[in-house]
């Protein structure tokens, strides 16, 4: 069989930190990094005798998840030891929901090629994150439990994924989500943002599924549509060749590009899970719920489908800006201001993605004033400063947040509209300027460049372009 | 009569009035322990130095004229599964054989904040797992009754420290008669107050729905003030309760006319020892006389209790000890060839037998495919069991039962039969799972001399009730001398 006659179908598990102040259980903070071993205390790494103490904040922010991927919410919900031994995990029991997780049912809509779907959520549910396991040359194994406690959801998905495309969409969406609901930093290098991915293929019009793989904590996009694309040929291949797929959880090898089995279904856990006998139940009423709700911003997709309609920028650019909360909120509290928002589309994506990028700024985290730039936009469209003398206010607005106009008027960069002033100036060029002058007149004319070029040159860029040319014209217009 | 003899508030008097120091008396209760130790083996660490230094540090507050609590300057000792920062906390076992614990249980702050001193830490059996205290991997403590037979367990040490007059009172846990039934052994005071009054912050859990500190005291006065000093709101323990607290001194004395009493005809019969019955009845015409109304009933789901019990409280063990590797602390095997030989080598050497049979009858009943019909169904006979007691407490005050079917039995006897070790617990550990307060209060002795105790169970916070009955009860027994052991 082809490998294009069969079918990918995937269901996701993403894992994301959420950003609490604390750890879920204990006062400890919950911060990336840190010398080892110098975020915990006797409750996160499971002394004798500690008890957990569930972090209200951690349920917020879980509900925040929830309501803003439109999953319905247990109203009475639970937590659940999940047993088994490893290192990094202190207790021998990672503290997650089982039968009750505190979301359920929700959706996410994805686009690929222009084509929409939406892919259902199973469940969001709460737990632990584990310590990390450091392996020391001559030393051995040893363990940082910061991590040890560090809020986590566990955002499982339904099987709706038929391809690479699919996948990277959703997760992009998801991040973009999850951002804007202000629960987790996603920063998938930190490992705040982790991905599962369980693969089976079937030959296309197959109703029955195959056996999965599960391919576990992949934190980065680029590598999760590689393990993708590599995992499905390998199932294919097996299956052509008579063989049968294993039930098995592997890893995706980045330096050789394949993925390598770790265990096989056979020695997978028995988690016993059980209700946690030291925590009370979750109880979430109506009136949080509500609040919760209204505290939500406005999800990337609605703004989307209102920067279109209203403020009448292009699709790829509405896209690059919903990206990021802190863009779109810049995008619509500039736009506000300046008089057309298509030129501040234009200068966020431009200018400021690239300023962005140098400075390896906080995701989407803009260090101007949203007024800053519809002023700038304005100076440009009121014909004040044009474009080019516009970028040099721009680098010196980002590096002093001064006001753009406060800039202008200091460095003297206002653009020069005075008539009579522009009209003598294009006498004295033309009169000097003999050669493109005749090629002019002998229908050349891309020569009215250069005279342009003496006139900026004279100006220091500061002449209205339009009314140079028009001038230039005129004196021309009348030599001819 | 010796220093060591004193009851709690005796001393807590002397102390007050400035007629004893903290450190006279904790020097007596020292010497005593030097003395009477190594018959009794009743502790698993003396803290001799730290008792004396805490000791001068009351009195040096006391000579400055500072307000102290009533309980400052009385030595008491505690079991061995309460975190104790800086001491030894073994909780009986050979896997913690080296744990000193970098943090205070809140029971232990608490004692600290009132003054008090702790004189070291009690054997028990092998987390908290046994009636006899037999499953120690340190020693086997003795009754002081008869250095022969048990003491109960698992708080065996706390109770025949007390009974040995070796700490003015002790405190112990109780998850299915812990307290209760070494209480009845050693013929002292044993509480277990409602599940959740006392903080489990500290307790080196053993089955977390079930697991309840309590004090062990030679009378009903200083078990009210031991209660006073235990229970309490602790926001570090989500399962504690956040009410008011009362002052159970307050109970002590007040009037018991009309109280209504049950007895339940179930723990009268079939495999109960006929002196232990005897001695409820006689309870009966005692607490009748002070002007309670005693009635006998029927509890139909007594029988299924015990088999719940050990599904939930195995299970929750299972869970429990499951950190307990050789990763972090405590004992690690010396040879293993790699992680997981390291966690089975470690827990093999580490575990004693009960500890291991509980692991795995709970792992068991936890496992994917029997979760239902053990784990589930257990905790559905707790719900029933909690609605048959609440029916119950609608019509009367307190419930009166035996605390143990049997007294101490001989150090030995029963080891290698542990469903016949399980049933001494049958008619404790209903009161586990319903979450109640109850108290066993010696009513008498059998023919070997070996102490009685009766159960006075009482609905869920009503402690109150349970220690003013029991008060009136103690002012109006007549115990047919028991001998202690010429220590």
């Amino acid at each position: 069989m082809s490998y294009n006659d069969y079918e990918i179908v995937m269901g996701l598990e993403v894992h994301s930190e959420l950003k609490t102040k604390t750890k879920i259980f204990c006062g400890c903070p919950n911060e990336f990094g840190g010398e080892t071993n110098t975020h915990c205390c006797p409750i996160c790494t499971g002394m004798p005798g500690t008890l957990p103490v569930l972090n209200g904040t951690v349920v917020e922010y879980a509900l925040r998840a929830g309501l803003a991927t439109g999953c319905k919410i247990n109203m009475f919900s639970k937590q659940d030891r999940k047993n088994y031994f490893y290192p990094d995990l202190p207790k021998a029991y990672q503290i997650s929901q089982f039968d009750l997780p505190l979301c359920y049912a929700g959706e996410v809509a994805i686009e690929v090629d222009g084509k929409p779907s939406l892919i259902g959520l199973t469940r969001i549910h709460i737990e632990e994150d584990a310590g990390k396991l450091l392996h020391e040359a001559g030393e051995g194994s040893l363990i940082d439990y910061n991590r040890c406690g560090v809020p986590l959801i566990e955002i499982v998905s339904e099987p709706d994924f038929r391809s690479a495309g699919e996948v990277r969409a959703y997760l992009e969406k998801l991040r973009s989500i999850l951002l804007y609901a202000e629960v987790s930093d996603c920063k998938m290098n930190e490992g705040s943002f982790r991905c599962d991915v369980n693969l089976s293929i079937r030959p296309k019009g197959q109703k029955e599924l195959g056996t999965r793989t599960e391919m576990k904590n992949m934190n980065s996009i680029n590598f999760i549509v590689k393990a993708i694309d590599y995992e499905a040929k390998r199932q294919a291949q097996i299956i052509d060749g008579g063989g049968v797929i294993i039930q098995e959880t592997r890893r995706w090898d980045e330096g050789k590009g394949i993925t390598v089995a770790m265990r096989s279904k056979s020695d997978a856990h028995d988690y016993r899970y059980f209700p946690e006998p030291d925590l009370m139940p979750i109880i979430t009423t109506e009136e949080t719920m509500e609040k919760i709700k209204a505290s939500l911003p406005v999800m990337p997709d609605i703004r989307k489908a209102l920067y279109l309609k209203e403020y009448g920028i292009t699709e790829y650019d509405a896209d690059l800006i919903v990206a990021s909360r802190h863009v779109a909120d810049f995008f619509e509290v500039a736009s506000k201001t300046a008089k057309n928002s298509k030129t501040v589309a234009n200068w966020i994506i431009t200018e400021i993605f690239s300023r962005l990028n140098e400075d390896e700024k906080e995701e989407g985290k803009i260090p101007l004033k949203p007024e800053s730039l519809g002023e700038l936009v304005n100076l440009i469209e009121d014909g004040v400063i044009n474009s080019s003398t516009a970028k040099e206010v721009f680098a010196d607005m980002w590096d002093t947040r001064k006001a753009p106009a406060l800039i202008v008027e200091e460095k003297g960069l206002k653009q020069i509209s005075n008539d009579d002033e522009l009209k003598s100036m294009a006498q004295e060029v033309i009169n000097e300027n003999t050669k493109p002058v005749a090629d002019f007149l002998s229908g050349i004319e891309a020569a009215i460049q250069s005279l342009m070029g003496q006139m900026m040159k004279r100006t220091k860029g500061k002449a209205n372009p339009g009314m140079v040319i028009s001038l230039l014209k005129e004196i021309l217009g009348g030599m001819k | 009569m010796a220093l060591y003899q004193l009851k709690a508030h005796v001393i807590s008097a002397l102390i007050q009035n400035k007629e004893m120091t903290s450190e006279e008396i904790t020097k007596a209760f020292l010497d005593r322990i030097e003395a009477v130790e190594p018959k009794i083996d009743a502790f698993i660490t003396i803290s001799s130095e730290e008792a004396l230094k805490q000791a001068r540090a009351v009195d040096v507050k006391i000579a400055r004229g500072e307000k102290l609590s009533s309980l400052a300057g009385v030595p008491i000792a505690i079991k061995d599964n309460m975190c104790t920062k800086g001491i030894l906390t073994t909780c009986g076992s050979k896997i913690l054989n080296n744990f000193i614990p970098p943090y205070n249980a809140t029971v232990v702050n608490k004692i600290h904040a009132a003054d008090m001193v702790i004189l070291g830490k009690l054997n028990m059996d092998e987390f908290a797992m046994g009636s006899s205290t037999e499953n120690s991997y340190y020693k086997v403590t003795k009754n002081p009754w008869n250095l022969k037979r048990v003491p109960g367990g698992s708080s065996g040490g706390s109770a025949a420290a007390v009974a040995a007059d070796m700490a003015a009172f002790t405190l112990g846990s109780d998850t299915g008669g812990s307290i209760r039934q070494p209480a009845h052994y050693c013929g002292v005071v044993g509480m277990k107050p409602t599940y959740g009054t006392v903080s489990r912050y500290g307790l080196v859990a053993f089955a977390s729905s079930l697991d309840q500190i309590g004090p062990l005291t030679k009378d009903v006065k200083d078990m009210a003030l031991a209660m006073n000093l235990i229970m309490g709101h602790d926001p570090m323990d989500s399962s504690s309760a956040p009410i008011d607290y009362p002052d159970f001194s307050k109970s002590i004395g007040e009037d018991v006319r009309g109280m209504r009493v049950a007895l339940p005809k179930e723990f009268l019969g079939e495999g109960i020892q006929k002196e232990v019955k005897e001695s409820v009845l006689s309870a009966v015409r005692v607490l009748e006389g002070l002007g309670m109304v005693v009635e006998e009933v029927s509890m139909a789901l007594t029988d299924i209790a015990l088999p719940a019990y050990y599904l939930i409280s195995s299970a929750e063990a299972s869970s429990n000890l499951a950190r307990f590797d050789g990763v972090k602390y405590g004992y690690r095997a010396k040879e293993y060839d790699d992680l997981i030989d390291l966690y089975q080598q470690t827990r093999d050497e580490g575990f004693g037998d009960e500890v291991k049979r509980r692991i795995m009858l709970g792992t068991y009943a936890l496992s994917s495919g029997y979760y239902d019909a053990y784990y589930k169904k257990a905790q559905r006979v707790r719900t029933l069991l909690k609605q048959e007691f609440s029916k119950l407490f609608e019509s009367y005050d307190l419930v009166l039962t035996p605390t143990g079917p049997t007294t101490a039995f001989e150090i030995g006897a029963k080891v290698d039969n542990p469903i016949e070790m399980y049933l001494n617990d049958i008619i404790t550990v209903p009161v586990n799972i319903a979450g109640l307060p109850a108290l066993s209060i010696n009513s008498g002795f059998d023919q070997n001399k070996m102490p009685i105790g009766i159960q006075l169970i009482g609905d869920t916070l009503k402690e109150h009730t349970i220690l003013k009955a029991a008060y009136a009860y103690e002012q109006a027994r007549e115990l047919p001398g028991g001998v202690l052991v010429e220590l």
